[in-house]
């Protein structure tokens, strides 16, 4: 008894974003065990985590982006967009300019930070709604990329291709396969990209000014103000951070497939923002964790694994789902916080509006 | 809006009057779209009358198109605006809701067989059903944001991203197609009336929820809750009870509008069926004027906005644009328009304005 006594009383002192995250990350590992128990041994092989890792860097990226905006209150939903438009802009510069990968970078990163600007600005500074920006912004970004090229090819720039072949082995993770060759397991560079990625942008919200202020603009806008914080500043800056963000994203989904095609990452913006709320990041903003973030990513490609190695490979049940999981994650999120909110530490509160009524 | 503002005499206040009126900014998008087509080729406004394969009168046009495929757009704004007004978010699912709802009219006309040749069920029993069920799925969602205070646009996009594979899965994947002529009626024409079913079925709808807004206090109690919850509640509404409801209409704005979607084919593609259309109803209701986050609303304005929005598709398709690329130049006009159309915006050209007239109108601001 003490034990779930202590227990409550730890969860009761936890801050929402810690205790939304652990919500996520202790679901994450028991499907993990869970496939591994069930499913065999195909989950136990190391090379079956880093692919997924493989197959989601790009996921990954977009969703520390859309966190970031999530956190501060608002909503980017083109992204996905953004994503496709870079893929089509390097392929036809890696091929019909005979570009090099460097000029790429640049491309892919100058179209993100375009994006982000402009939307930030319209959204900060001329206070529109988020939402129906970046609708455009989806729109246009969709657009461009079969005005910039209606067909989708494959690219066979020789730098590139090198490039997207490469492989990071890592150590002491390999496996033997049935020939009895000792097989290295590896992963793409862009999860190394998506790994540094959160790795600073954790840094960045725990421990520096800006990130803190994300925060707080998110968790009221009125009380930032009050407190001396640029808000329009914040929210342009975590706008602009995405728009960054899905640039970059762009290029690592593009090192993933090597082609560029309008209807590349289809369906990002939604994955992207369904993995940040598993993650536990709040749409009313100022709850969110980048970690989460990652563990939000993960699941969710878990989950698609797993109902396809059960059998259920049929292309709707990958939908279906995604969006029982989405739905199981929201009325917990929306469960716990009524719960905590019910707590002792504000029972006054709600005693005080009662009283009123 | 305007009674915010102390009204104006003469003809700048006329003017000004009329800025400040929510349903300006459709009018003003539509006569600008009007006038462009007029000086780029006259001939957009054509209407032609000619016969149908069966032999009976038909009109056909730009104009007809307009009236034509802005119908469902229509519908499904009446339903968007109040779920707006209602719980400052909007319902991202409709695309995905009209796909199932459709594939459930296909399901009970057809049976088991895919290609029947009789129907298997009479049509109204299927319009009926599928009514019903885009109502659980409504249901569904204003459960989510009334019960579960999700945000509307994240509990929305559970359905958005399941929807479609639950189309697929309710006709095993499988494409049925409807042989029967009376079935097309709805989307075509009825034999001797010239003006294409959808506008009637559009009207119908139009007139309905006119009647439930003068006559009911639905319009009131939409307005009261998305205006503030918390007081509408000390009033004595139920706000759960009203975000649900609307949700509910919204869903019933669905069955019309995927009817009509599956009576045009008499078939359903499960991944193309109202594609995008979601950000088209919220265009709409954002052209209206209406606020996104919730409060008054218009309903008038939204319906026009609907128009006006399959008005620009029709005119990029006309200036021969890709149908792939008609989003880049949406998005561009949709822009302008929001640009304008913000408050921040809006006050600096007023002050620019006041101060190339020298400051005379000045005064008049209440």
């Amino acid at each position: 008894m003490s034990f779930s006594n202590k227990l409550r009383n730890r969860i009761g002192n936890m801050t929402d974003t810690n205790l939304l995250t652990s919500i996520t990350i202790v679901v994450f590992f028991v499907m993990y065990l869970g496939a591994i128990l069930f499913l065999g041994e195909g989950f136990l092989k190391p090379q079956t985590f880093f692919n997924i890792l493989n197959a989601n860097a790009a996921l990954i990226i977009l969703s520390c982006g859309m966190s970031l905006v999530m956190i501060t209150g608002g909503i980017d939903i083109s992204v996905g967009g953004v994503t496709a438009l870079v893929c089509m802009c390097c392929a036809v510069f890696l091929d019909h300019y005979n570009g090099n990968v460097i000029g790429a970078i640049l491309i892919s990163i100058g179209i993100g930070l375009a994006f982000g600007l402009i939307q930030g600005y319209l959204i900060s500074y001329l206070e529109i709604q988020p939402f129906i920006v970046t609708l455009a912004g989806m729109f246009f970004a969709r657009g461009m990329t079969t005005i910039v090229n209606t067909n989708p090819f494959n690219v066979v720039n020789e730098q590139f291709v090198a490039l997207k072949e490469t492989r990071i082995i890592v150590p002491f993770m390999g496996y033997v396969n049935k020939a009895g060759n000792y097989v290295n397991a590896y992963i793409e560079i862009g999860v190394v990209v998506a790994l540094l990625i959160v790795a600073v942008l954790f840094f960045v919200l725990k421990w520096t000014k800006t990130g803190r202020n994300f925060y707080a603009v998110g968790g009221n806008r009125q009380s930032a103000l009050m407190l001396g914080v640029n808000v329009k500043r914040t929210t342009f800056i975590s706008y602009l951070l995405c728009g960054l963000l899905a640039g970059i994203g762009g290029f690592v989904y593009f090192m993933h497939v090597g082609s560029g095609s309008a209807s590349h990452a289809s369906g990002a913006e939604m994955n992207a923002i369904a993995s940040s709320i598993i993650g536990g990041t709040m749409l009313t903003g100022g709850v969110g964790n980048i970690i989460g973030t990652l563990f939000g990513v993960m699941s969710l490609a878990l989950i698609q694994n797993i109902v396809s190695s059960v059998g259920l490979d049929q292309a709707w049940w990958t939908g279906i789902t995604i969006a029982a999981m989405l739905c199981l994650f929201l009325v917990i999120q929306s469960i716990v916080m009524s719960r905590k909110s019910k707590s002792p530490a504000s029972a006054e509160d709600t005693a005080a509006v009662s009283k009123k009524e | 809006m305007s009674e915010r503002y102390i009204k104006e005499k003469g003809a700048a206040g006329f003017f000004k009057n009329l800025f400040r009126h929510q349903i300006f900014i459709p009018i003003a998008a539509l006569l600008l779209l009007a006038i462009f087509n007029l000086i780029v080729d006259p001939s957009f406004f054509k209407i032609t009358l000619g016969y149908s394969s069966d032999g009976f009168p038909v009109l056909s046009g730009n104009l007809m198109t307009i009236i034509d495929y802005g119908s469902e757009l229509a519908i499904l704004a009446i339903g968007m605006t109040l779920v707006t007004a209602a719980s400052g978010g909007q319902d991202i699912s409709v695309g995905a809701a009209i796909a199932i709802s459709g594939s459930v009219v296909l399901r009970v006309l057809c049976g088991t067989d895919s290609r029947p040749e009789v129907l298997q069920a009479p049509i109204i029993v299927a319009f009926l059903v599928s009514c019903v069920v885009a109502m659980l799925f409504g249901a569904f969602n204003g459960t989510l944001v009334a019960y579960f205070k999700i945000q509307p646009m994240v509990a929305t996009l559970i359905l958005f991203t399941a929807g479609r594979s639950i189309a697929a899965w309710i006709n095993n994947n499988e494409l049925p197609i409807v042989s029967d002529k009376t079935f097309t009626y709805f989307g075509g024409f009825i034999p001797g009336v010239p003006i294409p079913t959808p506008f009637f079925i559009a009207l119908i709808c139009m007139a309905v929820i006119a009647l439930a807004l003068k006559f009911t206090n639905l319009g009131l109690y939409v307005q009261s809750v998305g205006i503030n919850e918390k007081s509408s509640r000390l009033n004595g509404l139920n706000p759960q009870m009203i975000k649900f409801i609307t949700y509910v209409i919204l869903g019933l704005c669905v069955a019309v509008a995927a009817f009509i979607k599956v009576s045009r084919l008499s078939s359903i593609n499960y991944s193309v069926i109202a594609k995008d259309i979601e950000m088209d109803a919220i265009l709409a209701v954002a052209l209206g004027g209406n606020a996104l986050s919730g409060g008054k609303f218009n309903m008038t304005a939204s319906i026009l906005g609907a128009y006006v929005i399959q008005f620009l598709t029709t005119t990029l398709y006309k200036m021969e644009v890709q149908s792939a690329a008609l989003s880049a130049y949406k998005a561009i006009v949709v822009i302008v328009l929001v640009v304008l159309s913000a408050p921040v915006v809006r006050e600096k050209l007023s002050s620019l304005w006041k101060k190339i007239t020298g400051g005379k109108t000045a005064k008049t601001q209440a």
